[in-house]
């Protein structure tokens, strides 16, 4: 287990801002942090990165413990904080030996030019900090995290304040890393989860609300199987609620319905056997998938 | 340790603000020395460096908080003090990182006084008349006395993440240290009784017995204690967020 969190506490005053949460993170496997603003996901990064001590309970990494062991622990944790901080003065280069120099990597020419070509910087590796564009900047910032080759790597908000193509290259890469390393990355963009974490973890108020795959988020929390019906002709409400399994039907205007059954049922081959009984012509059938996004939005209200 | 002291020396001189720090100070020093009549050795009866050893803690009084100011503050203004702390390495090979870079600086600063030495050195009469026991002395002194300085103003850095209050505070507290417990000992209250132990809290009475060339221990552990307590406080405030 790369990652483990065991009744992990953070009290700011009287604030809890991280309330008794446990989780463990393999290798493999990439991690998405989800929940509003200000829910506990920046600070149980910094616990796990050594940053900010815990109230209580204990964080392992690659078995270490961050307090007992904190050298070990982060010599094998990559962080790109919130905001990507960097020293806007320094060359990409420079920057990237001198974070060499204190990780005390071995070959550091070799190894920042290998980090170099992987986040596509090569064109831009004379250039100082300070010169790139926010894109660039977040490849650094990658760069920087994953030199010293650690087995976890903990991203706040990778892809804040990008461009949509340097989204998706970004996201690329961190599920390319996603395979050999351990990636708890934390977002608020719900379609980010989708498209680069096997599994979430949805906190809210310092507490988890859900840890489980995606997919399976999705199943747990759909109430209901819902399905868009749209007809050639007029059709009858109370012919429709006496279908097999339907239990609620509600009219969309013009010959459009959406029939509601439950969650493990599917009504579309029901629909289809009906239209064609009653000479029916379907224009319209579709199931609604509810997104992460409705999930999201039900457990953290 | 070595990586975080070549980045600062590094940013001292990719910048301009090392060749400034050296520029200005050896202005300074040049005028001082050479030009201004009150000063000047030219005018002066006496082949000695006095003139150096004593305006050159005045022009540290400013010239070193100005060096040291961005050390910790640009790092908790830019956010970079995250990613530096949670490195594997102590918060004393930071601190040490980078008040051993400003102290190069300073020495770098002071490097080129050497030819003052040779000048002065060719002045005297007979050539070579001067003490050269009590010169090297203040160098040592004036060395100590930098790193005093530099440890406080690493310190004051350390303690705000805006590097104007940073070069205030750490002025001032050098100052402070410097001269005023020297001014205080003159007090009626102290006068004849305990002024010397008021004067000796202070740098101004270590730094002014090593200028007389002879290298007392009790000076060189005032020193050295002067600076570690100021490294020791800011290692503290650096690990405060832990609190």
């Amino acid at each position: 287990m790369s990652v483990k969190v065991r009744n992990l506490t953070k009290n700011y005053d009287t604030q809890h801002a991280v309330d008794d949460i446990s989780f463990e993170a393999r290798k493999g496997e990439v991690l998405g942090f989800l929940g509003p603003n200000g829910a506990g996901k920046t600070t149980t990064m910094k616990i796990i990165t050594g940053y900010l001590p815990q109230s209580a309970g204990n964080v392992e990494v690659c078995g270490f413990d961050v307090t007992a062991q904190p050298m070990e622990a982060r010599a094998c944790v990559g962080y790109l904080p919130e905001h990507n901080p960097l020293y806007k003065d320094m060359y990409v280069r420079e920057y990237l030996e001198f974070t060499a120099g204190i990780h005390r990597v071995p070959n550091p020419r070799q190894r920042v030019d290998e980090m170099v070509e992987r986040t596509g910087l090569t064109s831009h590796r004379q250039k100082h900090i300070g010169e790139l564009s926010k894109g660039y900047r977040q490849r650094v910032g990658l760069a920087q995290a994953m030199l010293h080759d650690p087995q976890v790597l903990i991203l706040d908000e990778p892809t804040s304040g990008l461009d949509p193509n340097q989204i998706v290259e970004i996201r690329r890469l961190i599920k390319e890393l996603g395979r050999e390393k351990t990636v708890i990355l934390s977002t608020h963009i719900l379609g980010e989860v989708e498209a680069v974490c096997d599994r979430a973890i949805i906190i809210n108020k310092g507490k988890i609300v859900a840890d489980a795959p995606i997919a399976e988020l999705k199943r747990q929390f759909t109430g209901q199987s819902i399905v868009t019906v749209e007809f050639g002709e007029r059709v009858d409400k109370k012919l429709l609620e006496t279908l097999p399994q339907v239990q609620q039907v509600k009219s969309l205007g013009a010959n459009r319905w959406q029939l509601a059954a439950a969650a493990d049922h599917d009504l579309r081959p029901v629909i289809s056997a009906f239209a064609t009984k009653q000479g029916l012509t379907l224009l319209e059938l579709h199931k609604e998938v509810l997104s992460v996004e409705e999930v999201f939005q039900q457990l953290t209200r | 340790m070595r990586a975080i002291y070549f980045k600062e020396i590094n940013a001292f001189f990719s910048s301009i603000i090392g060749y400034i720090v050296i520029g200005i100070f050896l202005v300074l020093m040049g005028l001082v020395m050479w030009v201004f009549p009150e000063y000047s050795v030219l005018e002066g009866n006496f082949a000695n460096m006095d003139t150096l050893f004593s305006m050159a803690p005045q022009i540290f009084l400013f010239l070193i908080p100005a060096v040291t100011m961005r050390t910790f503050a640009e790092e908790m203004q830019t956010g970079t003090i995250e990613l530096l702390v949670t490195r594997p390495i102590s918060d004393w090979q930071i601190v040490g990182g980078k008040f051993f870079a400003c102290l190069t600086l300073v020495m770098f600063a002071l490097l080129p006084t050497l030819l003052y030495y040779v000048t002065v050195y060719n002045l005297g009469a007979p050539t070579g008349n001067l003490d050269s026991g009590g010169i090297l002395g203040s160098y040592i002194g004036l060395l100590f006395l930098a790193a005093s300085f530099v440890a406080i103003g690493v310190f004051a850095s350390s303690l705000t993440n805006n590097q104007i209050v940073a070069f205030l505070s750490a002025a001032f507290l050098c100052f402070f240290v410097f001269q005023v417990f020297d001014l205080l000992s003159r007090l009626p209250i102290f006068f004849g009784k305990t002024d010397d132990i008021v004067q000796s809290i202070g740098i101004q009475y270590h730094y002014d017995s090593m200028s007389r060339g002879v290298l007392d221990s009790r000076d060189v552990i005032y020193f050295l204690s002067l600076t570690a307590v100021f490294l020791a406080a800011t290692v503290l405030s650096l690990g405060r967020r832990r609190w």
